[in-house]
């Protein structure tokens, strides 16, 4: 695929960013920002329906997913949800730190902080929220933050509560965890004042980076979450739920422009084919009769269910046009693929454009081509196999979907796939769908509040990075590193903690460089936790072991996790070595080396440093070794 | 000061003058030049002292701004006025059971204005069946509104009318009677008509919601499915409580109102049957009614119901605590109340200091009913001394019957049945509605998990 001329394009992004708060308790509960792995001994089901005035103006992919009659079942872990996330007890009022450090963040990103602070409930009908609604809150518009090329508006920043995590999904049942339910997020969105995708990595890096700064962002997988909001001249405004790691955002926007190029170009190529939206017709036709003695699996699979069949729809002048690439893998058959399954609840389609495939013959298109009445020179014909009342709602979505190909590119909310391509999830939310959360009362926002969040807002990047240089002796190279990793907030704290027994510098490269280069060697460093970082360092401050052994013990525990620092440590034979041990192996080197010092004189030291070094190498400083040896042969010289 | 929306001071003053309304959409410009453009919303009364004007942006989110940082407000375009067109109710399917839904203005149904967040209670069979369909497969129904009170304001009084509107359903000959009450004080109406109608002919079905409607996760919808379950087939004619069995979703439990307390504020399963299994389990899913208990008083279609629906407002329910002072006491016997019901400790014991009083009630034709607050268990008045000595004094032991209900039950006899202390004696001892439960057996009484 060519490169992108992206300002030809009209590229305009916008970036959601979200990031979980680590405070000592949930925001509107007691419970604390844990997730729980043990099994979970209270398990209880529930149904949502839109509430009493959302019925016909709810989005059509709520009420379609209420109308499933979907029972949600949510594991509660009693260490980490109680009555609130359960929906059995009011909210309790809002968590005063979780304000503070969101105060504090938009204080830092020049923005206009609200007066007086609504919760509001945002209904969400996935059973996602057990209530039914995600409560949130606008804390501040209209900031910015500098990037390379120009300032970057921040439109809002709002506190909102997590939601409960997926665990399982079937056709009727979805299970949830509600551990994670409640637990606080800021979400900071950005005008689309990002126009390529290297500045939209950048910027969603500098934001994670100064939420990071607070000291009070959660670490690890699923604590930050990027939504984007693409769109390019003649294009439309997409929404890609769900990018997990920042280096996937580039890949994502350069898809998205990709398909919306493509999907304009499949609109030329149909207008010019004379194509218009009322020239697809509605009519869904039962071709079961083609596939009777088909030897294709799935089609047969589908036939042996009661009241399975096979339809079709005739998209006339779409020939060729339902193969052609738009994502990588990806093909307009997969967008109408997408429509039918969200909207049918199928497990997909099959377009005569990949056909004869999957086991379905030529003779069985022909005769399709037949049964339909289409053209084979110039239509498209879509068949689904199911029972007839999916098949059809999914067939209705592929025609909906084919006709809005003649007009452009739909809005839409996609959610993000691991390789950077995006599939259809639901149409863009109309008008939000908020009201006020009523148990809680409106926050006003005192001068004493402000006082308080003051003292969180971050040293802006530059001056923590002279800091690092002035105060802890970094090199400039590291201190640039420590400040762009995810563990800055235990870097700060292990300075603190071991001021004057570890240099500054040795924590900085354990974070930076020797984790990373372990990574590198295919080292499981998902093991290495904050905790066992610091039991290593606490060793090396209480002389256990010497500064060089940290990579062979990292190592080690990444490898065998659960095992005790202490153990390691005996078992790499790492152990300390004591002056009285030392002098004793140079006494040893020395003998068996007589020969060589007699003759070589001071420049036998190499030899005899050596030889030492091959035992005590990462239990004792180097240095010391260097100045006994050479005490040593000084004596002997003498 | 007068309100205006909501809205007090310098905020109210300025909205009146430009003649700005909630729902208008209005521009708010700042003094740093910052821009809203939104809907204005009324104030909560709570909030009115402070100098805060909320608006409803586009982004759905609502905002709080100071009015002395507002430099210029201005009406952009007045309020749109959206017209409904609700759904009329489907006409009578064959060979369906008739119910009729009345309201007395708990919240179990109603709908959020989402521009304002305004919640209005809802009360046609239309927009009822618009909100819950599946009703439209358990009954034909009529929904009328019987009168509009929270349900801690409710009185004796309310009772009465309460009583006359379902006895004229009764006689009309409904399959069975839905009522929409307020959780607070639900049992003390559900006994109060368990009373004040006898012989019933069809269920009286009560039925709340603890999480409000306007939610997708309230239980309103499935606790009034499972309301018009047990109104419309359930083989039981008497006042009973149907609310959530347990915290899923699966059934509810029809309590007899007498038996039935509120033991929990704010969890759906939060009803009880005190000293007696519920009488039966509703499955909203498949509209089975499964009968789990006793039933003490059978459905019939030409049973004739019979209205005695006095109820005598000067009753007190007393708990007793330690350090209750015997003036507590006097004052009710001082003030002229007809009748007083004791919480009394353990088995049914008062501060013996106290007997004297209780005494000089019960000469002064004041009759007391000891309950207990144990609420689990049986009032007995043999076991020890002090119990004997209030027997002596003329106390009528009121057995394992729940204190509110015997509240209500005494309110009831004496404005119904008879005030003369001997009636009032062997009426309150009688087993009218199944307010007394002879046998109690070991798994009446519920187990924590300890572990």
């Amino acid at each position: 695929m060519s490169r992108i001329n992206y300002s030809e394009t009209g590229l305009k992004v916008g970036l959601e960013i979200h990031v979980q708060l680590d405070t000592a308790r949930k925001l509107f509960c007691k419970c604390p920002t844990l997730l729980s792995e043990a099994e979970a001994r209270e398990v209880f089901t529930r149904y949502l329906r839109p509430a009493k005035s959302e019925v016909g103006e709810i989005d059509r992919a709520a009420l379609l997913e209420w109308k499933k009659n979907k029972k949600y079942e949510y594991e509660a872990p009693v260490e980490s949800s109680c009555l609130v996330e359960a929906d059995e007890e009011p909210p309790h009022e809002i968590d005063e730190d979780a304000l503070l450090v969101a105060l504090a963040l938009a204080s830092s990103m020049n923005m206009r902080i609200i007066d007086e602070i609504h919760v509001m409930r945002k209904i969400v009908i996935d059973g996602s929220n057990v209530s039914g609604f995600q409560r949130t809150a606008l804390i501040a518009v209209n900031g910015y933050i500098m990037d390379n090329e120009g300032k970057i508006g921040i439109q809002t920043l709002c506190l909102e509560e997590d939601a409960a995590r997926k665990i399982d999904e079937s056709e009727a049942t979805v299970r949830y965890r509600i551990d994670r339910l409640g637990i606080p997020l800021v979400e900071v969105a950005t005008a689309p004042d990002i126009h390529d995708p290297e500045q939209a990595v950048r910027v969603a890096l500098k934001i994670g980076q100064l939420i990071r700064l607070t000291g009070r962002a959660k670490r690890g997988l699923g604590t930050i979450r990027q939504d984007l909001n693409i769109s390019i001249k003649g294009g439309a405004k997409v929404e890609i739920k769900g990018v997990q790691h920042l280096y996937l955002i580039s890949k994502v926007i350069e898809y998205e422009v990709l398909r919306q190029l493509k999907l304009l170009e499949i609109r030329v190529e149909l207008v010019k084919r004379s194509v218009r939206p009322e020239n697809i017709s509605d009519n869904i036709i039962d071709v079961t009769d083609v596939f009777r003695d088909t030897g294709s699996k799935i089609v047969k699979k589908a036939l042996s269910i009661p009241g399975g069949g096979v339809y079709a729809v005739v998209l006339r002048g779409f020939k060729g046009l339902l193969g052609i690439e738009i994502q990588p893998g990806r093909r307009f058959g997969s967008e109408l693929a997408d429509y039918a399954r969200v909207w049918g609840g199928v497990g997909g389609i099959f377009h005569t454009d990949e056909l004869p495939n999957y086991g379905i013959t030529r003779e069985e298109v022909q005769a399709l081509y037949v049964k339909t009445g289409a053209d084979p020179g110039i239509d498209a014909i879509v068949i689904v196999a199911d029972v007839k009342q999916k098949a059809v709602e999914a067939l209705k979505a592929v025609i909906e979907r084919a006709r809005i190909a003649v007009i452009g590119v739909p809005e839409e909310t996609r959610a993000a796939n691991p390789d950077g391509t995006t599939k259809y999830m639901r149409p863009r939310p109309g008008s939000a769908r908020m009201y006020p959360e009523t148990d809680i009362p409106p926050i006003y926002v005192t001068p004493e509040l402000m006082e308080k969040a003051s003292k969180l807002i971050p040293e802006p990047p530059e001056k923590k990075l002279e800091k690092y240089v002035r105060e802890h002796g970094l090199s400039m190279e590291l201190a640039k590193a420590v400040i762009n990793d995810l563990r800055l907030d235990l870097y700060e704290r292990l300075v603190e903690k071991y001021r004057g027994r570890i240099p500054a510098t040795i924590i900085a490269s354990t974070l930076v460089n020797i984790i990373p280069s372990l990574r590198r060697d295919g080292v499981p460093i998902e093991n290495i936790d904050d905790y066992v970082i610091e039991d290593v360092l606490d060793a090396v401050a209480n002389n256990e072991i010497a500064k060089e052994a940290i990579p062979d013990v990292l190592s080690s525990i990444a490898r065998n996790p659960g095992k005790s620092i202490k153990d390691v440590i005996k078992e790499l034979g790492l152990g300390v070595v004591s002056i009285s041990e030392l002098d004793e192996l140079i006494n040893e080197a020395v003998k068996k080396n007589m020969d060589k010092i007699t003759a070589k004189r001071e420049k036998a030291f190499q030899i005899v440093m050596s030889e030492v070094m091959k035992s005590v190498r990462g239990r004792i400083d180097g240095a010391l070794v260097a100045e006994k040896v050479r005490e040593k042969l000084k004596e002997i010289l003498k | 000061m007068e309100l205006y929306y909501g809205y007090s001071g310098n905020v109210a003053r300025i909205l009146r003058s430009i003649g700005v309304e909630p729902g208008d959409r209005i521009i708010v410009v700042l003094k740093d030049g910052t821009v809203f453009n939104g809907i204005l919303m009324p104030r909560q009364v709570l909030y009115s002292g402070r100098p805060v004007l909320v608006l409803k942006l586009d982004n759905g989110y609502n905002i709080g701004l100071n009015i002395d940082e507002v430099s210029d407000l201005r009406l952009v375009s007045k309020k749109q006025v959206h017209h409904h067109g609700g759904v009329e109710a489907v006409g009578r399917a064959e060979g369906l059971p008739r119910i009729v839904l009345l309201g007395t203005g708990g919240t179990i149904a109603s709908k959020v204005d989402y521009e304002t967040g305004a919640v209005t209670p809802v009360l046609t069979p239309g927009e009822i069946l618009e909100w819950v369909p599946e009703l439209a497969e358990i009954a034909v129904f009529n929904a009328r509104e019987v009168m509009s009170i929270f349900s801690e304001d409710i009185e004796p009084l309310h009772w009465e009318n309460l009583s006359r509107e379902v006895y004229k359903e009764l006689v009309e000959g409904v399959d069975g009677v839905v009522i929409a009450h307020g959780t607070d004080m639900m049992s003390y109406s559900a006994s109060a008509l368990a009373f004040s109608i006898m012989n019933k002919p069809a269920p009286i079905v009560f039925v709340g919601s603890q999480r409000s409607s306007d939610r997708p996760s309230s239980d309103s919808a499935f606790n009034l499915r499972a309301a018009f379950i047990a109104a419309s087939k359930g083989p039981f004619a008497e006042s009973v409580i149907v609310m959530h069995g347990e915290t899923s979703d699966t059934y509810a439990l029809v309590h007899r109102g007498v038996k039935a307390r509120k033991m929990h504020t704010s969890r759906r399963d939060a009803f009880q049957s005190i000293n007696d299994k519920p009488i039966a389990k509703v499955y909203p899913e498949t509209m089975e009614v499964r009968i789990v208990g006793r039933i003490i008083e059978h459905r019939g279609k030409n049973k004739k119901a019979q209205l005695k629906n006095k109820f005598d407002d000067r009753v007190a329910l007393v708990k007793v605590y330690p350090g209750l002072q015997p003036e507590m006491l006097e004052t009710l016997i001082d003030k002229g109340f007809h009748g007083i019901v004791l919480e009394g400790s353990g088995l049914g014991h008062m501060p013996n200091k106290l007997i004297p009083v209780i005494a000089r009630a019960v000469e002064n034709n004041i009759p007391v009913v000891m309950t207990s607050q144990c609420l689990f268990g049986r009032v007995n008045l043999y076991v020890y001394s002090t119990g004997r000595r209030l027997l002596e004094a003329g106390v009528i032991p009121g057995s394992d019957i729940l204190p509110e209900t015997a509240y209500v039950k005494l309110s009831w006899i004496l404005g119904s049945v008879s005030r003369d202390l001997g009636e009032v004696r062997k009426v309150f001892l009688t087993n009218l509605a199944g307010e007394f439960n002879e046998r109690h057996i070991l798994d009446l009484y519920p187990r924590w998990n300890h572990e």
